[in-house]
This record gives C-alpha cells, structure tokens and sequence, in this order.
C-alpha cells in the first residue's frame, strides 16, 4: 500500500502532469488563458486576486526552500533546525493567511456575483474544491504541526521532503513518508492529484507567466507568412464561436 | 530609413449621416458570437457626446496610450515591470458597465403565448447574468444626442470649452464619428500585452490579436486610448478590429468601408519611416504630433523612396498602389485629413477629414450664402465652437490646422459652384488655401464622386503567398498534422473549405444536404458555385444567387454580367 500511495501514485500524477501539458499545449493553445471575470466584477477580485496570488507565491517559494533544499546544506551553512524552523514559520504563516484569506474572498465572489456563478465550469469547481483542500491540510499541518506541535513533533524536513526528492532522482523511498503523520500524508496525495489535474484545467496560466515581458520589444512586428493557425476558420466555425444564447435565471 | 508599407483609412465626417450600417454589418461578419456581444470593432459616436465606452476619451482616468517625458516615451498605465506586478488584477480595466450589458428578449413568451386578453410582453434578459434586466443604457444611448444635456456634457473633449457649447436645442451642433481600431504606427495595446500576442503585421502594418497566444491579461484594453481591444468574456482572449484583413489581402474593402452607405471611407497605402516612429511620438509638444506624423511619411514617387521601399522588400504592385492611395492624398497632398487624438502618441492610421457642415449649416440659419468662400472664412474664425472642439478631437486642441483644413473644405465649394453653374472658375479661391485650382479639382472628384476603385486601391497580397491567405484557403487545414483529406462530410464543415467572406443560406444548406461533393450545387455551377455577396457590385445578377428555374436564363444572365 505504501509503495502504491508513495511511490506509483506520484509517478503517474507527475507523468499526466508532464505529458498533459505537452498535449494541451499542442492542441489546446486557444484555451491556455486565465479565463478573466474581471469584466464582471472588479472590487472584490482587486483585493482577492492579487492577495491571493502573492500568498500563493510566498507558499511556492517556501515549498521550494523546505522541500528542496537538504537539512544538510542549511547546517552547512550554519542555520540550525531550530533557527531554520523559525524562519520559515515567519514566512509561510503570513503568505500562506494570504493565500486562505484571497482564496475566501475568491470563492465568495465565484459564489455569489451572477455572472461569475455562471461562468464557473465543473472543471473549475472540482480543480477550486482539490487546490483548497491543498491548501488547508497545508495550513493545518503548519500551524497544528509544526506551531501548535498537535500530535508530537515531527521533522518534516527528515521524512518528507527527503521522499519528495527521492521521487525526482528515481529512487522513491516510500518509508519515508509512510512514518509521516497524517496531515502530511493526505497535504501529498491531494497536492499530487491537483498536479494529475493541472494540464486539464484553467491553472495552466501558471505555466505562462510573462517573463519575456522583460525582454521583448515593445511592438512585436510579425509578418503574416508565419501563421501557426493556416487554414483555421476556413471550414468548420473558427473556434470560440458559440452563438449567443441566453440562459434564464428568474 | 527603413519603408514599411501601413495600410490605413480616411473617413470624410461630413457625408456620415449615422445611419450605423457599418456598425451592424461589421457586428453580423465578426462580432455576432457568444462573449462578443457587447463588442464593436466599429462604432459611430454622435459628438458632443460620451463615445463607447462611456467616456473612454479621459485617459487620466482610463490611462490609455503614451506620454512623453523628457524624451522619453513611456506608457501612461505603467511600464513592464508594474504590468507585471498588477497582473493578478488590472488596476484600470473598464467594467461591463462601462460598455453597457448586453441583453435580449424573451421572444418564447410571445411564440408560446396561448390565447389571451392581454398583449404578452417579452421582456429583456441579460445576456450576462441571464436574469431580468432594465434596460438603461447601451453603446448608442446618447445618439443624436440623446439626454444630451445629462450625457453629451459629460463629454471629457468638452473640457476648457464648456462655456461655449450649448445644449439648447436651437444652438446645439453635432457630427458623428465612426470609429474602428486605429491600426496605429505605435501601437499603445501591442506594447502593454504580457503575452506579446498582439502583433503588427510587417507587411501591411494591419495590428492582430494572436487567438493562440493571448492569455487573457487584458493589459491590452488598458493599453489603448480609444478602447478598440475588447475581452470576449467566453473564451477568455482580447478580440479586435482585424482591418478585415482576409477581404484586405485578396483586394477588397473591409466590411465597414463596402457597406458604408456615404461612402466616406477611404482604404489605401502610405509608406512611412518605421526607425522614426518613435522618435515622432515623443516630441513633447502636443500640437505638434500631428505634423511629425505626417513627416513620418513618404512619398511614393519620390525616386529615393522608392528604391528604399524595394531594397526593403516592398513589392513593386505596392509601391504603385502607394502612388494611387486616396489616404495618401487626403493626408499629404491636400492636408485635409486629422488623426484622431494624436495627443495619445500611438500615432493612429485611421484618419478624418473635419465636418464643415455644423458651419454651413449656422451660416445657412443667419440668411447668409452658405456658398460664399467669405462668409465660411469668416463663419470658420468667429464660431469658434465647432473648431476648438474638432481641435480637441483631431489636433491635441491646436486649432490652426482644423482651421486650415475647413477652409480649404469650404473654398472648394465655392470654387465649385462657380465650376457647377458655368462660370469662370476663379482661381484666387484655391490660391487663398494654398491650392492649384487643378489639385482643388482633383480633391472635389476624391471627396465627391471618386468610383469604387479610386476609393479602395488596395493592392493584393501575393500570388506566392496566395494559397495560404484565409479568403483563398486553398491550403489544406490538416496539411500541417501530415493529412491531406478533406474534412468529414456532416456538418458545417463537410465540403470543400468555405471563405470566410460569404455564402448564403441556400447555399449552406446545399453544400451540406448534396449527396455527393462532385453534384453540381446550384445554378447548374460546380461545387464551388457560390456568390460573394459582399463584392458583388449590384450590378447584374451573378451567377448562383437563386436556384436555376431554366438553364437558358441563368445563361443570358451570366452573359449580360461579363
């Protein structure tokens, strides 16, 4: 069982994970887009949004430093697990309220504004559905776990994180995470089956961060000889044509 | 130097009588999808008045386009580095509100009505939240100036000058003002895409949104001034006016400019410097924007210039379609054409000729002859009103070249006058607008009765590249994926490729329920016996427009047409 939840499991996540983003990418580029409300609704999402967001960007980046990087080259270095520990509670507790925080405000404004209600696809409530469950095992494991020390202490930088990297240099110890406690086990399974999802789903926008933004020219000139889509429009209806239909709702 | 060619328009603002038929047919060819509703590449604004969206004109509030500072050009809403930092929410995206939300009726309330004793009513349901809705405002509320002393005074052109515009009834004057994307040299919305999705075609300077690599920041709507990059809230992608590009590339006018009932539009190429744009949009000097675009370009004809344009890869068809452009002449030779707002500094292409008719039409009220040269000189220096809010609008509030450009429009109607009742045309009416009475005539017969073609001259694209161009589309779609069979028979789709310009509803049905691909369709052609309805000229009967009632007919008919 171990060897299935902590070992095969994770591959085939990574691998539709992978693979999946190759073929949406090859097939789906129309639809590689954040699908924006904000036409709809604006003073809500102004404060969500980026709170939201940024949370989330501080939570990676911390997920990057404790999973990442071995307890070995922090002691190196000549942080201890104690001092360590501290720095990583001062960050992660604010990014990740942040990120709870902008998730309700999100959830409340996709809930509750029409319009947006109504663009909210079942792919998108079961994708809002996994990634918070994600985040609140997160939280509970940082705040119950690691703060308030429910349960024992417990070093994750010992157990999880080594599994984490032993996935990536294919030589998955799966006893690793098996000794770890609940809260961690079940913050893994449901983060790897948000990551089986995330090819299919609007969070792909993830993987377009502008970054040649930077580095570009303002005005891109283009000549029309190079036209990726040839041909496209030119027999069945051009994609993203629907015609207007209205859905009542009294 | 380095010659790009722009294809560009000049609408006349004196022959619209804004009747919105380039609006609605623009709409039918392009915008007529879900998530598009609300969007208009084109639009006609009465003025004074708000535009669509409401008041997009006052960019220190919707911070479109550039500014200049201390020589240097930036964008008004904020560089790369706050784009990036803002893109979890754009801090300055007009609202559905801003435009209007769009609705329809419940017509199944009057279809399904049983017998009653009161007339059903269907009422209007939002197009966005699907629920009821009260109606209360849309792109054209305030047409002709409709509510105008609530709206049209709101109008952020009018800023300085509201003491002199009235808006009682007898004293108020009034234009409209078609508008399209400005397919500009500088293009404010190219520059703030993340994405660099939005592109500016080198070979005619057309300005398109890449559908496959738009992600939906929607820095783009921000980014542009006149608010012509619109969010189809459906697929999630920035949609634009494309200059109808697929009509453009095989010779014909785009859409709005076919079916423009005035005939006011002219479509045409000018070459210009690429290397100097930038240089020319960030001169500080607001009023002098308008003649350092108008120094950016070229001169066809001139030798220098045309052998630049070759070495640049310039087509020599091009190069001649340049020397013919009416957009051309209305902007160098004559001067008569505006850009609108070059205060924005994306140096737009779409450019217009002031109306001189709200002057004409007070001398006309005051008994005065609206024909005499002297009464419009002098009508043009003291009403000030019309010409500091043209100056507004088309020269950053420098009045002096609205100035100039209405009294070469109202010497050229009394020249012509004198032309038109048979006597001697006298030539000091030209020389005072500093005109030849030969290049005064020439400008009456482009701005009065020039034909189809001295109106569009608009080279194709070429041969080499024909088979890929989207109207043509004798490329096969799949080719790229290694197949070579045309598409399945059901549906839509089955058949040969369709263009995209047109066929009608007959025809669609035929292609779709023909037995065979071979069979001949209808009016005893091929498979690809369809009419364009969108070139057809209105002349004779084209061939396949109803179904054969005799074959010796449809054949006369089809002779009398070539």
């Amino acid at each position: 069982m171990n060897t299935v939840l902590w070992v095969i499991y994770p591959y085939i996540c990574l691998a539709i994970f992978v693979v999946g983003h190759f073929w949406r990418y090859k097939y789906d580029k129309f639809g590689w887009t954040t699908r924006s409300s904000q036409l709809y609704e604006d003073k809500l999402l102004r404060i969500g949004s980026p709170l939201f967001h940024f949370g989330m960007l501080g939570v990676i980046a911390g997920h990057v430093m404790g999973l990442l990087i071995p307890q070995s080259w922090t002691s190196a270095i000549g942080i201890s697990p104690h001092t360590y520990h501290y720095i990583a509670l001062i960050g992660g507790i604010p990014a990740g309220l942040a990120t709870v925080a902008g998730l309700i405000i999100l959830v409340y404004r996709r809930r509750r504004t029409g319009p947006v209600f109504s663009a909210t696809t079942v792919n998108d409530k079961v994708m809002y559905l996994v990634l918070g469950i994600v985040i609140l095992l997160g939280i509970w494991n940082t705040i119950a776990g690691s703060l308030l020390q429910f349960g024992g202490e417990y070093n994750y930088r010992d157990g999880v994180s080594p599994w984490f990297r032993s996935i990536f240099y294919f030589q998955p110890d799966a006893a690793l995470m098996a000794g770890a406690p609940i809260g961690f086990q079940l913050h893994a399974f449901f983060a790897f089956l948000l990551f089986a999802m995330w090819p299919f789903t609007r969070l792909v926008h993830v993987f377009s961060a502008p970054i040649g933004y930077f580095t570009r020219p303002y005005i891109v000139y283009r000549s029309s000889d190079v036209r990726p889509g040839v041909g496209v429009g030119t027999h069945a209806p051009a994609r993203g044509w629907d015609r207007p239909e209205l859905q009542k709702k009294e | 130097m380095r010659v790009m060619a722009q294809m560009a328009m000049v609408m006349n603002l004196d022959k619209c009588i804004g009747c919105h038929t380039c609006s609605v047919t623009c709409k039918q060819a392009w915008t007529n999808r879900a998530g598009t509703e609300y969007v208009w590449f084109n639009n006609v604004e009465t003025r004074p008045g708000l535009g669509y969206p409401r008041g997009y004109e006052n960019q220190e509030e919707w911070l479109g386009g550039w500014v200049a500072k201390n020589g240097r050009l930036s964008l008004r809403a904020g560089g790369r580095l706050k784009k990036l930092l803002t893109i979890f929410s754009n801090p300055k995206m007009p609202s559905i509100q801003d435009y209007y939300e769009p609705w329809t009726y419940d017509y199944e309330t009057l279809l399904g009505a049983p017998a009653q004793e009161n007339f059903p009513v269907a009422r209007p349901y939002s197009l966005i939240s699907g629920k009821p809705m009260n109606v209360s405002w849309s792109a054209n509320w305030d047409d002709d100036l409709g509510g105008s002393l609530e709206h049209a005074a709101k109008d952020p052109m009018l800023k300085g000058i509201e003491d002199k515009v009235t808006f009682e009834f007898e004293q108020t004057f009034m234009f409209y003002l078609p508008r399209i994307c400005e397919h500009c040299l500088n293009p404010s919305c190219a520059a703030s895409c993340p994405s660099g999705a939005i592109y500016k075609r080198s070979e005619d300077g057309i300005v398109l949104v890449d559908q496959d690599r738009c992600r939906g920041w929607r820095m783009c709507v921000t980014g542009c001034p006149y608010k012509k990059v619109y969010f189809n809230h459906k697929t999630g992608k920035a949609e634009k006016c494309t200059f109808c590009y697929p009509r453009v590339e095989v010779g014909i006018p785009t859409v709005c400019s076919e079916t423009c009932v005035g005939r006011l539009r002219y479509i045409g190429l000018v070459l210009y410097d690429a290397d100097r744009v930038l240089e020319a949009a960030s001169i500080e000097d607001d009023h002098a924007l308008y003649e350092a675009q108008r120094s950016l370009f070229l001169d066809p004809n001139d030798p220098a210039v045309a052998a630049a344009a070759e070495r640049d890869g310039i087509p020599g068809d091009w190069i001649e379609a340049a020397k013919r452009s009416p957009v051309r002449r209305l902007i160098q030779d004559y001067a008569v054409a505006l850009p609108l707002h070059p205060e924005y500094r994306t140096m737009p292409m779409v450019w217009y000729i002031p109306p001189l008719s709200p002057v004409v039409d007070v001398i006309k009220d005051t008994g005065y002859d609206a024909e005499d040269k002297d009464n419009l000189f002098a009508a043009i220096e003291t009403l000030r009103i019309p010409v500091e809010y043209l100056a507004n609008l088309f020269t950053a509030g420098d009045v002096a070249p609205v100035n100039r450009v209405l009294k070469r429009l109202a010497a050229m109607r009394s020249y012509m006058r004198d032309i038109n009742l048979g006597r001697d045309p006298r030539d000091e009416i030209p020389e005072s607008v500093g005109m030849s009475g030969e290049a005064m005539y020439e400008m009456f017969r482009l701005l009065a009765i020039a034909k189809y073609e001295e109106r569009y001259v608009i080279p194709t694209a070429h041969a080499e590249q024909a088979h890929a161009l989207e109207e043509l589309a004798t490329d096969c779609p799949v080719s790229e994926y290694g197949g070579g069979q045309p598409e399945g028979i059901l549906g839509e789709g089955s058949g040969r490729p369709t263009p995209v310009a047109a066929e009608n509803l007959r025809m669609l049905q035929n292609r779709q329920r023909a037995d065979s691909l071979e069979n001949p369709l209808i009016g005893g052609g091929s498979k690809q016996g369809r009419v364009n309805l969108l070139n057809w000229d209105g002349i004779g009967m084209p061939e396949g427009l109803f179904p054969d009632r005799d074959a010796e007919t449809s054949r006369e008919t089809s002779g009398d047409r070539s």
